[in-house]
């Protein structure tokens, strides 16, 4: 084999007592797609840091070409030509698409950005993401969609080559499909291997396995903070895969589902509409059924939860939980019973410098507005141990945690609240596929119990594996509920699309 | 960045401005009325140029009335012992500038809350001008730089520091718009996290702007020493929420990442024309301060109403 490209040899991080990197290794040859798969908290995300030059490591080595290499700024690391794609979207809301693409890199003379050739490599780098999609360079990027955003650091990563000379030697994406819709994603793999083939090595970091089997062509799977196998995709199955991940044979991809019958309607909307979305949503949900909505991002049932949860005005139609009719603020929701937990889980979720326990009871206070810390503490421990959520203890930040455990938190609010009406957007979006299965079993557990819980999700395994009835959001329209009996993933992606 | 953000608080001062010259034709319309609300906002206005980058950059920066006052010090003393008055001047801004850095220094390094640098700086400085007076003026001979804002001669057409602050505002507003640094200040100040994964040097940005606001700081202490001609340690108490105010009507955001150079001295103009205007009227001064204190809270929630 010749020079590998990318070489790491037993690489060590801590954070204070957390052991984030345990001895990770791991080689990827020129023109290689790789991908790097493990649970939530497995290492993934700081390993990519220590490589995009976030990071610094405490031990072991890295090699670039050959030569060992360790970038102490993410400047330094882009110089060399290694370009990464963060998972949480690394922009500046204020500024327009093409300073952002540009940021970091803004070609210079005497310390003014030459605005032509500015232009150029940004337009270069729009193309290549967005394709024909239009893109104007010069929209704000906080006006944005968060699927439009994610393709705009994706423009930056293959801008940045310009930077290091023409040669993009390493792309690290990580987790980046769990915003966009599956023409968006379908672009992002063409240029994937489109990269590969002229060279670039790519990293790619995933909890979608099918996505793993489809573009890469080797991985390393990490556990813990170290890595725990390699191999080649093409002769490994899924299951095996996750098999490697957990570190046991049996995880339950196929959630068990509880016995439930349906009960009186809790919640209820008619030909409800909002500014712009929803345009038109009618629903029942039962007393112990899940109700999955399916869509493609962008169709408004973001914005359908937010209009019932009082976040986003109502503008037409009726919303009706329990004996109340009509739109409410959130603070009357929670008082009826009605739970919502964002997609958004860093900014709009959860209170992230806050610890564990104070997100959780953040909702449900004393009656004088405020928790006894011993009783705030108590609850909270009793919630992590019954979610499991891996952590230090009820006082640790919520922002130290990983994904799927800061999941876990914004979930046990819900339940800590006692809510009967849950309104979940993407609760498993960018969590690994055994978090995700214990998250779902949960909807399940809570169904049986006699709660109502409207699932959006863009995961149709999830939809199909939990949900009692299933409907599609197109445009705006939702359609009608169906028996999740009578549907499977085609059908339902068929109707997303509009088919 | 928004498209032209400046626009409305300019049309607000042309609008105010027009009010104040109907209620007061003969007397507010004249040149040298003109002339004279120019010269007195060049203080503000030049630290409201300083202010914009800190602003911009997510920071805030509480020191600039002490550090006025202090410069202001610095100069008379410097003055009184015999220094010519470029080397007063000089020394003057060197040390505005020495306490931006160590601002800049404080907030970008150890990553210190600006608002609790700055407002340590604040008394820090206005103790220090204290001592260095001994709490008392400081009487000197100018020698010339009184000149700096006395009323123009006829081919001056305004009075050199206000050409001084018109400079700093066309060099900095060019700056941030069309250098690698200014788009670095913006980026900064809309999502620290987002710039240094871009590989911006963020300690670098803030000691720089710091450092900046602190020199055009102390070129507003030139100014505030050339109307004043004495070195006064207790002077421009409360300079600085006068000129947040000037850059938040001027529609920069607190949050950072927004307003322009050009919208802050639109802002410290309007609230000039207001205060020189309610005075030409007549109005009372209590007045006033009801006036300035509504304006500035009814032109960050236009902005609000916009936006939706």
């Amino acid at each position: 084999m010749s020079v590998p490209r990318l070489a790491l040899r037993d690489v060590r991080k801590s954070f204070g007592s957390t052991v984030a990197l345990a001895g990770v290794s791991l080689e990827a040859a020129p023109g290689e797609v790789h991908a790097v798969i493990g649970e939530n908290g497995a290492g993934k995300s700081t390993l990519m840091n220590v490589l995009a030059g976030v990071v610094e490591p405490e031990a072991g080595d890295v090699f670039l070409d050959g030569a060992a290499w360790r970038p102490r700024v993410p400047a330094r690391a882009r110089a060399d030509g290694v370009a990464m794609v963060h998972q949480e979207l690394a922009l500046c809301p204020h500024l327009d698409v093409q300073a952002n693409v540009a940021l970091g890199i803004e070609p210079t003379r005497f310390g003014f950005v030459r605005a032509g050739i500015t232009e150029r490599i940004v337009e270069e780098g729009l193309a290549r993401a967005f394709g024909r999609r239009p893109v104007d360079p010069h929209a704000r990027v906080g006006e944005l969609s968060v699927a439009d955003r994610q393709l705009v650091e994706i423009a930056r990563a293959v801008a940045t080559s310009r930077a290091a000379g023409g040669a993009l030697r390493l792309l690290i994406l990580d987790e980046p499909t769990s915003s966009l819709d599956a023409p968006d994603a379908e672009r992002l793999f063409a240029l994937v291997l489109d990269l590969a083939r002229e060279g670039t090595t790519v990293l790619y970091v995933s909890h979608f396995l099918q996505e793993v089997s489809r573009i890469a062509t080797r991985f390393t799977v990490l556990r813990d903070g170290a890595t725990v196998g390699i191999g080649d995709v093409a002769s490994t199955s899924a299951d095996e895969m996750v098999a490697m991940m957990a570190g046991r044979t049996d995880v339950a991809r196929a959630v068990s589902r509880s016995p439930r019958t349906a009960g009186e309607v809790v919640l209820s909307a008619r030909a409800l509409g909002g500014v712009s979305l929803p345009v038109d949503a009618t629903f029942e949900l039962h007393r112990g059924e899940v109700l999955g909505i399916a869509g493609l991002v962008g169709a408004g049932r973001t914005e359908l939860l937010r209009a019932i949860f009082g976040l986003d005005p109502v503008r037409r139609g009726e919303v009706r939980v329990g004996m109340a009719v009509g739109p409410a603020s959130p603070a009357r929701r929670w008082a009826q019973g009605v739970g919502f937990a964002s997609e958004d889980r860093r900014r709009e979720g959860l209170a992230t410098e806050l610890s564990i326990a104070e997100n959780l009871t953040l909702s449900k206070l004393g009656p004088s507005g405020h928790g006894l810390p011993r009783r705030v503490h108590d609850a909270a421990s009793t919630w992590i141990e019954r979610l499991a959520i891996r952590c230090s203890g009820p006082d640790q930040r919520v922002a130290e945690l990983s994904g799927g455990n800061q999941q876990k938190v914004q979930l046990a609010r819900l339940l800590h609240h006692d809510v009967d009406v849950l309104l979940l957007d993407e609760p498993t979006r960018g969590i690994d596929v055994a978090t995700k299965a214990q998250i779902a079993e949960l909807y399940g557990a809570l169904a049986a119990r006699g709660k109502a819980v409207l699932l959006v999700s863009s995961w149709l395994p999830e939809l199909l594996a939990v949900a009692d009835r299933i409907a599609v959001m197109h445009r705006g329209r939702l359609g009608p509920a169906m028996p999740v009996a009578e549907c499977d993933e085609r059908s339902l992606l068929l109707e997303a699309v509009g088919g | 960045m928004r498209k032209k953000p400046w626009l409305g608080p300019l049309v607000a001062l042309v609008a105010t401005w027009l009010l104040f010259a109907g209620l007061a034709p003969d007397t507010f319309v004249r040149a040298s009325n003109a002339v004279t609300m120019l010269r007195q906002t060049t203080v503000v206005a030049i630290c409201a140029v300083g202010m914009t980058l800190v602003i911009v950059s997510g920071g805030i920066d509480l020191s600039v009335g002490s550090v006025v006052a202090f410069t202001t010090v610095v100069i008379a003393t410097t003055l009184r012992a015999g220094a010519s008055p470029a080397v007063a001047v000089l020394a003057g801004v060197a040390a505005a500038t020495a306490s931006g850095l160590l601002s800049g220094v404080l907030v970008g390094r150890l990553r210190m809350a600006p608002f609790i640098v700055t407002l340590g700086t604040m008394s820090v400085l206005r103790g220090a001008a204290k001592g260095l007076a001994s709490e008392q003026k400081i009487d000197c001979d100018p020698r010339g730089l009184d000149a700096l804002l006395a009323p123009p001669h006829g081919w001056q057409l305004l009075p050199p520091g206000v050409w001084l602050a018109i400079a700093a505002g066309v060099l900095a507003s060019l700056a941030l718009r069309t250098t690698r640094f200014g788009r670095h200040v913006y980026a900064v100040g809309s999502n620290e996290a987002a710039a240094r994964v871009c590989g911006v040097d963020v300690v670098r940005v803030k000691l720089a702007v710091y450092g900046l606001a602190g020199a055009l700081a102390g070129m507003a202490g030139v100014m505030e020493f050339s109307t004043l001609t004495v070195g006064d340690p207790t002077d421009s108490v409360g300079l600085e929420l006068e000129v947040i105010a000037a850059v938040v009507v001027g529609g920069a955001s607190l949050s950072g990442g927004e307003g322009t150079v050009l919208g802050s001295l639109v802002g410290a103009l309007l609230m000039e024309v207001i205060r020189a205007g309610c005075t030409h009227v007549g109005v009372h001064n209590w007045v006033q301060e009801i006036l300035t204190g509504g304006i500035i809270v009814a032109a960050v929630a236009m902005d609000r109403v916009r936006r939706r």
